[in-house]
């Protein structure tokens, strides 16, 4: 006997990968393992292994970790901000947000730690930290944005674990788990109340702790002098672009879960056309900064800052600056605002480009100021004035990036990408086996 | 030559005597004050000493009298520094000709075997109607360091006695410290520095920077505490032949310069209009420069020794 609840279930149970599926898998490993190699070898040489020197101290590694915090930041855009306003239409794409939101903010710490030059003395940060680091504000919140995260994950799966450990086309150990991690939802009144309290708890607390972790980030630069990065417009901008990056990194995703699973009857044209408002509002907004950014500098021209907007406006950096303000951010408002730039397949191709955009967004932001010291680079050799990031760097790189992309796919593998219960709800259907 | 260097000896002791002499003074006050200079008294055991009170009294104290004075080194503890001194160095623009031999001294003395100097001679020009100038810089050990500020594991510190110091033992390597310092003081161990077998021999202290290095950890200039416990200058002062540093104590507001000639802190400041590199970024430094006016030996003397892209003579062979 059929329902349409079952239809439902097997339309949005997760399911096993086929060959594609797999061999998206094996690729990730395949990169993560050569940045494994890369990583094996900066722990026994030492940082020396990168491109970064004593002027260029910080490279693609923090640019990195800066483009993931911003990407985490979507879990509370989408789940929290758009729950809590009241908008119904996100509720397929919670799931996806929340996914790619723990995965970024995992990454985010493990890029960090990359970074460090004794990644040994780690444990130091709790036993010898000093509040008046932006350092130490940083691993408070993105520790917690981390646990609220899983939790915001979490919780709104409890129902469909229940659902799953009884539907689950998959193996009885799999649905062992899921039977485990339901935690006996049964879906009596108490446990509802329970249910919606705590999520929307949840959602109220990580709105703070999102806006706590990027204006964080920022502030790691802002609190130094250098011309670049003294600015008190940093906070608000980076997170604009954060906002920006997720909804780009959820576009991107939707779009490809869409296809993989022929969910076109949940994630629908309609999605993607507000989703697609919605990056041009964030854009417009992340635009907005980045006039505050750099035409008042520009304007002042102050010495330090002259010779550093030079350098992005027309020197060294120009290409990408321009190439990441104009294709990661002009280029997409326009075309999202004709209603055919917002179908499905445009949509995609550009929220692939304001995701790169905003990846070497970053770059700009991190680099191009190190290059410009208050003193000049005088008495060290030729190849410090300019980095470059070295294979190896990339590799450590690129395996971040596919780890971030191998959590989110492991996650697709277990989880219902699209919330079968809320859905079920929405839909008015109810699984027939739980009333009997 | 030789004669010279005696005398320069000898000046040295002069200056820190002069600290010691405060400090006894001190210590006739004050039991518990005394033992913290204790350590500094007991080469002059049977003598009569001559002190100084802070308005410029001399007078002479039978050692007798401080005989009670503990002879262990007790309280002194890196972290905190040398009690009741505030270091300071005066650097003259106007003498400074790029012979770098404050750099290969430093360099030397602290086993660098890294592509950055930790003191280095900037060539240096304001703006283009202006002279070009010498200036030696060195870690600035500011008295609201931003270094210290952003160090998330209390790994670089700032001492009472002014001097900012790190320990690499605790260092985890995030670099904050390099990106906060807009004096670009700071150096980083990229790679495993090994500097022989008698650098690596030599237990660690931050008191001795760099000596051992570490990979994955910050260096920097230490203003040398190794070499003011030894009543010794710091390797930059006595290394330059042309006396453009002075070094001392902003308390004795005296400082004496690598010939044994001394000052006094605050009328060397006065009259030759003593400033503080980008003061605008409350940094407040514990090094001041004299403005290159009046040179005593041309700027262009300097030229040849200029080399924009290598480092001097590193410890090699030591």
């Amino acid at each position: 006997m059929s329902t349409d609840f079952d239809q439902l279930v097997y339309d949005l149970a997760p399911r096993k990968f086929s060959w594609k599926g797999n061999l998206w898998v094996a690729i990730l490993v395949v990169i993560i393992l050569v940045g494994s190699y890369s990583y094996v070898q900066q722990v026994r040489q030492g940082l020396v292994i990168t491109d970064m020197r004593d002027y260029a101290l910080w490279g693609v590694y923090i640019s990195n970790f800066v483009f993931f915090v911003a990407i985490s930041l979507v879990g509370s855009l989408i789940t929290a901000i758009l729950r809590l306003s009241g908008i119904k239409w996100s509720t397929p794409l919670t799931r996806i947000a929340e996914i790619i939101a723990v995965a970024a903010i995992i990454m985010a710490g493990v890029t960090i730690i990359i970074d460090m030059g004794r990644p040994d003395r780690m444990l130091n940060l709790f036993m010898h930290g000093r509040l008046q680091s932006p350092i130490i504000w940083d691993v408070i919140v993105i520790t917690t944005y981390l646990v609220i995260s899983v939790l915001l994950l979490y919780y709104p799966l409890l129902p469909d674990f229940s659902i799953l450990k009884r539907h689950a086309p998959e193996s009885a150990r799999v649905r062992k788990w899921y039977s485990g991690l339901s935690l006996n939802w049964v879906g009596n009144s108490e446990q509802r109340r329970i249910y919606s309290r705590s999520i929307k708890a949840l959602s109220i607390l990580i709105i703070p702790v999102a806006f706590a972790i990027h204006t964080v980030t920022a502030w790691l630069f802002e609190t130094t002098y250098r011309p670049g990065w003294d600015s008190t417009n940093f906070g608000p901008y980076f997170i604009a672009g954060a906002f920006v990056a997720g909804a780009g990194a959820v576009v991107a995703v939707m779009y490809v879960l869409r296809k993989t699973y022929r969910l076109e009857n949940y994630i629908t044209d309609f999605h993607f056309n507000k989703m697609g408002k919605t990056l041009v509002l964030l854009c417009l907004i992340y635009l907005y900064f980045n006039i505050n950014e750099y035409l008042i500098p520009t304007y002042k021209s102050t010495e330090e800052e002259a010779v550093h907007l030079q350098s992005l406006f027309t020197g060294q950096y120009a290409t990408l600056f321009w190439t990441a303000i104009i294709g990661g951010l002009v280029l997409p408002v326009i075309i999202l605002l004709f209603p055919q730039g917002r179908k499905p397949l445009p949509l995609f191709l550009v929220s692939i480009a304001v995701v790169v955009g905003a990846w070497w967004k970053r770059y700009i932001i991190v680099v191009p100021t190190l290059s410009h010291p208050f003193l000049p680079i005088q008495g060290v050799p030729e190849s410090w004035r300019h980095y470059s990031p070295t294979w190896m760097e990339w590799s450590i790189t690129f395996a971040t990036l596919a780890a971030a992309l191998l959590i989110i796919t492991l996650l697709v593998r277990f989880l219902p990408i699209i919330p079968i219960h809320e859905t079920s709800e929405e839909r008015g259907l109810v699984d027939a086996a739980q009333t009997k | 030559m030789q004669n010279n260097l005696e005398n320069d000896n000898k000046s040295r002791r002069k200056f820190l005597d002069k600290g010691l002499k405060i400090g006894v003074l001190a210590a006739a006050g004050s039991v518990a004050l005394a033992k913290v200079f204790g350590y500094r008294l007991d080469e002059g055991a049977e003598e009569t000493v001559e002190l100084m009170s802070t308005d410029g009294t001399l007078m002479q104290v039978l050692s007798s009298q401080i005989e009670s004075v503990p002879e262990k080194k007790i309280d002194y503890n890196p972290r905190e520094g040398f009690p009741n001194r505030k270091f300071v160095m005066v650097v003259d623009l106007a003498k400074c000709r790029n012979a770098k031999k404050c750099q290969s001294s430093c360099n030397k003395n602290h086993y660098i075997t890294g592509d950055n100097a930790w003191i280095k001679i900037y060539k240096m020009q304001d703006n283009e109607k202006s002279a070009p100038y010498w200036q030696p810089t060195l870690c600035q050990h500011c008295d609201e360091p931003p270094c210290v500020k952003v160090c998330p594991v209390d790994a670089t510190f700032k001492r009472r006695d002014g001097i900012v110091l790190i320990d690499n033992n605790r260092c985890i390597g995030c670099r904050f410290c390099m990106a906060a310092c807009p004096y670009s003081v700071r150096i980083f161990n990229w790679s495993d520095p090994w500097q022989g077998e008698k650098a690596e021999s030599i237990p660690y202290s931050p008191d001795y920077s760099g000596v051992p290095a570490q990979k994955g950890t910050v260096d920097k200039c230490d203003f040398c505490p190794h070499m003011i416990d030894k009543g010794e200058m710091p390797h930059c002062v006595s290394a330059c032949p042309n006396d453009v540093f002075s070094f001392g104590d902003l308390y004795e507001d005296t400082v004496t310069n690598g010939s044994g000639q001394s000052f006094q802190l605050s009328k060397l400041l006065k009259d030759r209009a003593g400033y503080r590199l980008m003061e605008n970024l409350g940094t407040a430094p514990s090094v001041y420069y004299l403005p290159p006016s009046n040179r005593v030996i041309d700027f262009e003397e300097g030229l040849d020794n200029y080399t924009e892209f290598k480092s001097v003579e590193k410890s090699e062979g030591i």
